[in-house]
């Protein structure tokens, strides 16, 4: 049982480095500071091919919550042993898939958002994705896990 | 993610009816997630109205730029005021683009000049041709400038038609690069980037054509619309104007741009040479007129695909679930 864990873990972190990445991607950057100038990265200068990348990492990485929240349901866990560190990330998560679910529902044909939600939207997932960065470093450090 | 606690439960008979319920109201609540999330989005969704379009009859264009000086005295308050001297761009191959100096030009795009005139030769079924054509944003129906922004500067207005926030915007250019046609032109010195980090993010603000829309809110007609003493474009609702244009098409054996490009767009040009044949001059500021697929299509198709994962999810875990009862069983 520990090396599934272990294992789900590490797909946890990949999804969320490459899940990252293809965010920032979506920013002017990588071009501007020779990142994609690096050989085997100039994809990251790609906005259509990043775009896409991020919207098939976003699947896997809900469709591994939705994983991880029904396993802890099923198994008949109490809430209270979720750590502090773990329910910070958590509704990190949830406020990162809510704001991304409106991007990706704003982005279909013939949707059209309102410019203050357009804008609460892509603010919003910047920030939390930071916050997630940096709550993942902590947790990384201190060696926190998800649970008590 | 991992619910890798101290205290690893082992699954016996243990498991109830009571789990399993609550595991199954996790199950749609998680679904109802991503559905609440549309359901939320569409409350903000604006009322989708018919967009408008514009039917540029290409034959009736001579070249005579009076829509171009109406576009320009129209929207002159809108254009740049750049701060001089600009930052020093870091890095170095960070490109400065000022028009300031250079206002007066009329042959392509600029921050100062977002309608053009684009002259074209063709020779179709052995006979020459020479034209004019008016050349601006497209005003896609889904448009990658907006959709695509990473800081929220661009919106598109249930009309159909596409703008960038003067206010907001950063210049980095991201809107020129996913559009089709390179429409939004940046200018360099001016905008929120010089009050956030100048020499480090941003370069300035992007500008494109925004159809007048200062004008259409007063139930005016844009002004190269109105200024054009020949008529060659026309501006009404979609379904109206598709068919408008199908039937100038058919009446003069012509053919139609735009319509479908870039999985459609709220200007479509009508014209007797098929656009495939026209030779125009391309490049930096003046847009070409070649076929366009639809840049956004792999992320729509994507968008729909995703409200699978929360039941991929769901399904592992009750899978995990209950080959655990069969096992305590």
């Amino acid at each position: 049982m520990a090396a599934v864990h272990k294992s789900i873990n590490r797909i946890y972190g990949i999804l969320l480095f490459f899940i990252t990445l293809t965010g920032f991607a979506q920013m002017p950057i990588f071009k501007r500071y020779y990142i994609a100038d690096i050989p085997g990265f100039g994809w990251l200068a790609q906005y259509y091919v990043t775009h896409v990348m991020h919207y098939i990492f976003a699947s896997l990485l809900i469709a591994l919550c939705c994983y991880g929240v029904l396993d802890f349901v099923l198994s008949r866990r109490s809430l209270t042993q979720i750590s502090v560190s773990g329910l910070v990330k958590g509704m990190i998560l949830l406020g990162l898939m809510v704001s991304g679910g409106l991007m990706v529902t704003r982005n279909l044909p013939g949707v059209y958002f309102s410019h203050i939600l357009i804008y609460a939207m892509n603010i919003s997932h910047i920030g939390l994705c930071m916050a997630l960065i940096t709550a993942s470093f902590y947790t990384l450090v201190k060696k926190k896990a998800w649970l008590k | 993610m991992c619910f890798s606690g101290k205290r690893e439960q082992t699954m016996t008979s243990k498991i109830s009816r009571r789990a399993f319920l609550k595991g199954s109201f996790t199950a749609a609540g998680s679904v109802a997630v991503s559905s609440s999330v549309v359901r939320a989005a569409s409350s903000y969704v604006r009322e989708k109205t018919e967009s408008l379009v514009t039917v540029i009859d290409i034959r009736k264009c001579i070249g005579c730029e009076e829509c171009v000086y109406a576009c320009r005295d129209s929207n002159a308050k809108k254009f740049p005021s750049p701060v001089r001297p600009f930052p020093q761009m870091f890095p170095k191959r960070v490109p400065v683009e000022d028009w300031s100096d250079k206002k007066d030009v009329t042959d392509r795009l600029t921050p100062y000049n977002w309608l053009f005139i684009q002259p074209a030769t063709a020779t179709f079924k052995g006979e020459e041709f020479e034209m004019t054509i008016p050349r601006r944003c497209m005003h896609c129906e889904n448009p990658p400038c907006v959709k695509l922004c990473p800081w929220g500067a661009a919106k598109q207005e249930p009309n159909g038609l596409s703008r960038i926030d003067s206010d907001i915007c950063l210049g980095g250019a991201k809107c020129k690069s996913v559009c089709p046609w390179n429409v939004p032109q940046r200018q360099t010195g001016v905008g929120l980037y010089l009050d956030i980090l100048p020499s480090l993010a941003g370069n300035g603000v992007m500008y494109k054509c925004d159809r007048c829309y200062q004008k259409l809110e007063q139930g005016e007609t844009p002004a190269c619309i109105e200024a054009c003493p020949e008529n060659v474009q026309t501006i009404g609702p979609r379904s109206e104007m598709i068919e408008k244009a199908h039937a100038l098409a058919k009446e003069i054996n012509g053919y139609i741009y735009g319509e479908t490009e870039n999985g459609g767009t709220n200007t479509i040009y009508v014209s007797q040479v098929p656009f495939d044949q026209l030779v125009l001059e391309t490049g930096k500021g003046r847009p070409p007129m070649e076929k366009e697929e639809d840049r956004m299509a792999d992320g729509s198709n994507l968008a729909r695909a995703m409200l699978l994962a929360p039941i991929a999810g769901a399904l592992a875990a009750f899978g995990k679930f209950y080959n655990r009862v069969k096992e305590g069983e």
